[in-house]
């Protein structure tokens, strides 16, 4: 029977994303989808969904949710700093870590523990079967389209899978654990108003740390440190035009915020740099407190550390075996 | 990074976009050059797309967003090369002329009542006009829509008369309703959605502004169109609502044809 997750407790933050929604910008729509695209593809992979299929998985981001399984078997894993309990009939809570998939069966509920902040991933085989809406099932709020309704799953939702589950299909687990070098500097690339910025503040973009402020969500996130100067103050509002994820937008006070999945299509700041896509799913582990470092490269470079990222992946997926099942 | 040729730039907008840049402002002649550079980029992609051996390959773009000044266009390095693209992105907008805005033409039914419209009456006293010169105002212009953005569907229009400009409230308010018509600056806008907003409120279209549903044509309008409002009364504007609401009302009944 194809399997269905009933939310018995929605927790705070958690959305339904795939790899997002593109062209549909020209008319103001984000692109949305998941916040740590490389993670969100450890929790599929795991759950035994081929890499291609982009399935549609919870993001969990605050409070995790608690979940019933109404139908199933369910073949569930988890990637991220996080860990569960899974209740089955009266026994016993068994402990559910990240790094592996399992299998759940109806009656099962599964609690998530604390998170210490970052994205997380829950996939189940086969994906999340939530409508697709203009090409995807990535949540975006604030137009109401994409997951349940448009909004984050509450309780009372259903999470349909999309396909069925073989309880005695191999269990996989992680030989490593996908993580990313938080000392390294975060790559970026100058512009497009890189000219609007004062010589000193382009040189001290690679010098200066910045520190990561409790002001961050699906939209973006603000740091705090040394103040990053327009040539003119005038200089610090432009005729908007165009920004994408990664895009780090400076205004007039000099602080820089880096937009995020769900930003807007256009705005107002000059942008000093932009990050590059190899670098862009580490910002969706950020947590309020740590410290970000820049380096401007140029695009043969972004293109080589894209490449790299994308084959660090392939390793570490071929790096899965076979693991126990959890009964 | 940037690289200038003429009056047209070609910046990096990160590793997977380039925005061709013409111009800082907010200028007719500015948007004609985007629309003629969209133009041909359409055609370029339409040409490669049926097959036909051009000298602009133009694989791997996902999305082209025109902006008041500016057109970015979103590429998949995976399918293409960014350097490349770039350079036949630059050297399209270089032989590319302006096209004068002529998108599609609309005429948007608007209720002016009180209740829907907050900020009117203050607009009107601090111009020295009357209420129903203002509406007067408003509805005997053509606006046209610079670009999509801020929100899904919401219109930057310019073409506000003079007399009309006018800053934004200096505290937004928490919640601007749906719908809304608004001005602020030199700009015209409907607010698709609930939301913060500083802009000055004067009035209500029942016309949705975005409708996810509609797969092929989600937002109402698109950067290059024109408008004009119908002031209708609130009678009518219940009424229209309610038929929105239900799914009942055809939006492309309010579009113009050329000669009228």
């Amino acid at each position: 029977m194809l399997g269905v997750i009933e939310v018995i407790d929605g927790g705070i933050g958690n959305t339904i994303q795939d790899s997002g929604r593109t062209g549909f910008r020209h008319i103001g729509l984000a692109v949305s989808g998941y916040l740590d695209a490389y993670l969100a593809r450890c929790a599929n992979a795991l759950a035994g969904n081929p890499d291609s299929a982009n399935c549609a998985c919870v993001e969990i981001r605050a409070v995790g949710p608690r979940l019933l399984i109404r139908e199933g078997p369910v073949r569930l894993a988890l990637a991220g700093e996080i860990s569960a309990s899974l209740y089955r009939n009266d026994d016993e809570a068994r402990k559910i870590r990240a790094w592996r998939s399992f299998t759940a069966f109806p009656e099962d509920e599964i609690e998530f523990d604390y998170l210490p902040g970052g994205s997380s991933y829950l996939a189940v085989r086969g994906g999340i079967d939530s409508p697709v809406q203009l090409g995807s099932r990535s949540t975006y709020q604030h137009a109401l389209i994409g997951g349940i309704d448009g909004r984050q799953i509450m309780t009372g939702n259903l999470l349909p899978c999309a396909t069925t589950v073989d309880p005695a299909e191999p269990e996989k687990s992680a030989s490593t654990i996908w993580s990313y070098n938080r000392a390294a500097p975060v790559r970026v690339v100058l512009g497009p108003q890189d000219e609007l910025f004062q010589k000193e503040t382009i040189a001290q973009l690679e010098t200066a740390s910045y520190r990561v402020t409790p002001q961050i969500d699906r939209m973006g996130m603000r740091l705090e440190g040394p103040e990053l100067m327009h040539v003119l103050p005038s200089a610090a509002d432009i005729v908007s035009d165009c920004v994408t994820p990664g895009a780090i937008q400076v205004p007039g006070d000099g602080q820089p915020i880096i937009l995020l999945a769900d930003c807007q299509t256009v705005g107002g700041y000059p942008k000093i740099a932009t990050v590059i896509r190899a670098d862009l799913p580490r910002l969706g582990q950020c947590h309020p407190e740590e410290m970000l470092r820049f380096q401007p490269v140029g695009l043969p470079r972004a293109r080589l550390a894209f490449l790299e990222m994308e084959t660090r992946w392939s390793v570490w997926a071929r790096g899965m075996t076979r693991a126990e099942a959890i009964r | 990074m940037s690289e200038t040729v003429g009056a047209v730039r070609l910046l990096s907008l990160g590793d997977a976009a380039w925005t061709v840049e013409f111009g800082d402002r907010i200028d007719p002649g500015l948007f004609s050059r985007v629309r003629g550079f969209a133009a041909a980029l359409e055609q370029a992609r339409d040409e490669w797309r049926n097959g036909v051996v051009t000298e602009t390959p133009l694989p791997g773009i996902v999305d082209v967003v025109p902006t008041f000044r500016s057109l970015t266009v979103f590429f998949d390095p995976h399918l293409c090369n960014g350097e490349t693209l770039g350079k036949t992105l630059l050297q399209l907008a270089e032989t590319t002329g302006n096209v004068p805005v002529a998108g599609r033409r609309w005429k948007i039914p608007v209720c002016f009542e009180s209740e829907f419209a907050p900020d009117l009456d203050e607009l009107a006293e601090t111009k020295g006009l009357s209420r129903d010169e203002v509406i007067a105002l408003m509805t005997e212009t053509e606006f046209q829509v610079y670009m999509i953005g801020f929100m899904p569907g919401f219109p930057y229009m310019g073409g506000l008369p003079e007399i009309l400009g006018i800053p934004r409230l200096s505290s937004p308010r928490k919640a601007v309703p749906a719908r809304s018509l608004a001005i602020a600056g030199e700009m015209c806008a409907i607010y698709p959605w609930e939301s913060p907003g500083g802009w000055r409120l004067l009035g209500r279209t029942p016309l949705p502004m975005f409708v996810a549903a509609e797969a092929e044509s989600p937002s109402l309008l698109a950067s290059g169109d024109r408008v004009n409002w119908e002031a209708i009364g609130r009678a009518r504007f219940l009424e229209m609502e309610q038929e929105a609401l239900a799914g009942h009302l055809d939006r492309f009944a309010f579009l113009l044809d050329e000669e009228e």
